[in-house]
């Protein structure tokens, strides 16, 4: 059955030792060095949000005092954004196979790869001893004055861990940006590229373009608390406005950055499995380059209720509608390519379908909100927490959640428990919904967010959501124990298990260290599930 | 196993790919030629290309406080004028002299590793280079004493006499935030020159790879760029209402 005959010597057992991982080059143990840490950090952040929920169960603060809660809070938002869903796809599948699905030996810089992951472990260091040392109070947003002047927390440590982690951004955008230009196999053009390629590219000029601007916020309020320099805080003559324009303008194409990589493993995914080609590649890829475009130019839509005039609310509120537009196209197109498709309903493909429910869902919501009315009722509701939780998290986590399932094999050389995986989604999927779907309900009734105490009347919602949160946490694990499982006693994995196109299927799984033993040489696209006459692609 | 299934129902159309071999290598490998790149060229213009990347981040992280000093001087110019004017204008202008200097050094260190020139030619320009650099950083570092002994360093002892003591101080906050920056890319170039320099005593630099020689010569040429548009801003606008 397989016809690649798996190679003895493979990047896995090339080089024993502690040494031979710490000190290595290959994007592919880089990667998994990556989903060690991120997962590491997923169940650190996990771990906040189980207390938040706890906390939250009755409307007293009795679990932990208002004081403990606001610490939770914080340090959940700054895990799971900065350690978790901002680098989980790029760093891990990215890293692992954008070489490979570009027919290169490895990326333009693997030194500075290597570099950007030690630089985001010691952001991390920064981060757990900010948390270890007495927490963070001010929220993720590090809203001025507050973080400047008057929480008495451990902001600068971890602000400085914010800012050390953006490099390993910067360096990993960097990286994929110059690999996909210049180290592309002969013959492939751009419009041969993967898809998966395509919204990393886009991923990467939102992280080098969006990145520093954020590391010189966190930097200014660093110096602001440590040297009285007066930048943000009015009483010393700054601009808090300022402050929310500089953040936003990172944190909100930051969105982005957690959910056009996990669209492009829904393309790859919706292919696969439909045995189809994408409806419209040329649309699909560019609206990769839209929504970074655009998600630039929208920050100012979290700063309806701050003060900036009504004439900038308006202009923000209807370019933030624009980016519904190339993410419609997504959705429509991964609708086309299943219509009349052979699909199979195989684990990696029920999450992709999560994926489009949940993010249908979370962008549907972003139109309410995007709305300078509607947001004035609803902001910093429940209703809030939720539309993000269903586009990030919602977003990030399937598409990691399907990817990591599809390209196991290829990264482990081992097959998973199909029936395990379908039972883990299934789970995932109603306590995902069970969580943030009343919280659209309770913030629409008008729970605020960010209090340890709410009114007796949200208390119905508020256990329910919890018992979602449970289930979730549960459905969590259950990869966890079968995935570390199948690594000893999987079913060996054949170089292509799903009968899926593309370069990476190519290569015995799991790849030799330098990838390709000959540079390929592309002849068409590389993703053709049809005779290329049939669909106009090159 | 799923693929022996889905074969028999979809029948495979040809590969997409061909993997063939690439041509052979024309001639011998460069000794610093890394095993992932095909040839040097490829190698050279993935460097240069990571840098002007990496440059245009740097751009951006500086954007955030040319931002901060756009919105406070709309809000007070006056204000800023009058703060501006304390700042030394003989200082500023003979460090904007050096530090062109130090540009023309680079580009001459760029070309004699480029022509193959001796490697004492290219550590000389190189030299130089960071002679201008630590000259920069001396005097900023008399600058900064001056504004310190005359308590023009924001926080709890920033003293003030003229008309408006509030944006004076939001003017040296800002002027400490972007020229401190500014050193800090200048003592990180120094070190960059520091490691350069070293590899051309070596003699590693020649026609066919002088790629690190030109990657830290953009790096240091664009440090010299943000001063060019921090001296006008800092020091020269609205000087001529008074003095």
């Amino acid at each position: 059955m397989d016809t690649t005959a798996t190679p003895t010597l493979n990047y896995l057992n090339n080089g024993h030792g502690l040494k031979s991982w710490l000190l290595t080059r290959d994007h592919k143990r880089i990667a998994l060095l990556y989903l060690w840490s991120v997962t590491a950090f997923f169940f650190l952040g996990g771990f906040f949000a189980l207390m938040i929920r706890l906390e939250l169960l009755t409307p007293a603060s009795d679990l932990v005092q208002p004081d403990t809660y606001n610490k939770l809070f914080t340090m959940h938002g700054i895990v799971m954004v900065f350690f978790f869903l901002i680098p989980s796809i790029p760093a891990t599948l990215g890293n692992f196979l954008i070489p490979i699905m570009i027919g290169a030996k490895d990326l333009a810089f693997p030194r500075i790869n290597l570099l950007s992951w030690y630089i985001y472990i010691l952001g991390g260091l920064f981060t757990i001893t900010a948390a270890l040392t007495g927490g963070v109070d001010t929220g993720w947003t590090f809203y001025a004055p507050y973080s400047t002047t008057a929480s008495n927390s451990n902001v600068i440590l971890a602000g400085l861990g914010i800012f050390i982690t953006g490099f390993s951004s910067i360096l990993t955008g960097l990286n994929f940006i110059v690999t996909v230009h210049r180290m592309r196999a002969p013959g492939l053009t751009w419009f041969r590229l993967p898809l998966f390629v395509w919204s990393h590219y886009a991923t990467s000029l939102i992280m080098i373009l969006g990145t520093p601007v954020i590391a010189i916020t966190v930097l200014l309020v660093a110096v602001e608390r440590g040297l009285h320099l007066g930048i943000f805080d009015p009483a010393l003559g700054g601009d808090p406005v300022l402050f929310q324009h500089l953040f936003w303008f990172y944190s909100h194409p930051a969105v982005y950055i957690m959910i056009l990589p996990a669209m492009g493993v829904v393309s790859e995914l919706v292919q696969a499995f439909a045995r189809k080609n994408i409806f419209g590649y040329a649309f699909v890829a560019f609206s990769s380059l839209a929504i970074a475009i655009i998600g630039f130019l929208v920050w100012g839509h979290h700063l309806f209720v701050s003060g900036q005039s009504t004439y900038a609310g308006l202009v923000f509120s209807i370019i933030s509608m624009f980016v519904a537009i190339p993410s419609a196209v997504k959705v429509f197109n991964w609708t086309a390519t299943l219509y009349k498709g052979s699909v199979s309903w195989d684990s990696p493909m029920l999450y992709a379908f999560g994926f489009i429910g949940l993010f249908t869902i979370g962008g549907l919501t972003g139109l309410f909100l995007a709305t300078l009315g509607m947001d004035i009722h609803m902001h910093d509701t429940y209703f809030i927490i939720a539309h993000f939780h269903y586009v990030m998290v919602g977003g990030a986590i399937f598409g990691f959640l399907g990817g990591l399932h599809y390209w196991w094999p290829k990264i482990t050389g081992r097959m998973y428990p199909e029936g395990w995986a379908k039972f883990a989604c299934l789970n995932i999927f109603i306590g995902f919904n069970l969580t943030f779907g009343p919280q659209f309900i309770v913030g629409y009734l008008g729970m605020p967010r960010r209090y340890a105490m709410y009114a007796p009347e949200f208390q119905v919602w508020n256990v329910l959501s919890t018992a979602g949160a449970t289930i979730l946490g549960i459905g969590y694990l259950i990869p966890m124990v079968y995935f570390t499982w199948s690594i000893f006693k999987g079913e060996i994995a054949s170089a292509n298990p799903w009968g899926a196109r593309g370069l990476e299927w190519e290569i015995p799984s799991p790849p030799p260290t330098e990838n390709f033993l000959v540079t390929p040489i592309v002849t068409h696209g590389t993703h053709q599930y049809a005779p290329s006459h049939e669909v106009g692609i090159v | 196993m799923r693929s022996a299934l889905s074969e028999q129902q979809f029948p495979q159309y040809p590969a997409p790919v061909a993997i063939q071999p690439a041509p052979a290598p024309e001639h011998a490998h460069h000794p610093w030629l890394q095993h992932h790149f095909d040839n040097m060229e490829q190698q050279a213009e993935a460097s240069t290309l990571g840098m002007w990347v990496f440059l245009s981040t740097e751009i951006l992280f500086f954007g955030g406080l040319f931002m901060a000093y756009l919105v406070y001087r709309h809000a007070s110019p006056e204000g800023f004028q009058e703060a501006s004017h304390e700042l030394n204008r003989f200082w500023g202008t003979t460090n904007t002299l050096v530090l062109i200097c130090s540009s023309l050094t680079m580009a001459l260190a760029v070309r004699a590793a480029q022509t193959g020139q001796s490697r004492k030619t290219q550590v000389g320009w190189l030299l130089g280079t960071m002679v201008f650099g630590v000259g920069f950083l001396g005097i900023k570092a008399i600058e900064y004493y001056d504004k310190f002994v005359h308590h023009h360093v924001p926080g709890p002892y920033f003293h003030w006499e003229g008309m408006y003591p509030k944006p004076a101080e939001q003017f040296y906050s800002l002027y400490f935030a972007m020229t401190g920056l500014h050193a800090l890319h200048m003592i990180i170039g120094l070190g960059i020159m520091a490691v350069i320099a070293v590899m051309a005593w070596r003699g590693i630099f020649d026609e066919e790879y002088y790629t690190p020689v030109e990657v830290a010569g953009l790096y240091w040429h664009f440090v010299d760029i943000v001063w060019i548009f921090l001296f006008p801003l800092l020091y020269l606008i609205g000087g001529h209402f008074k003095g």
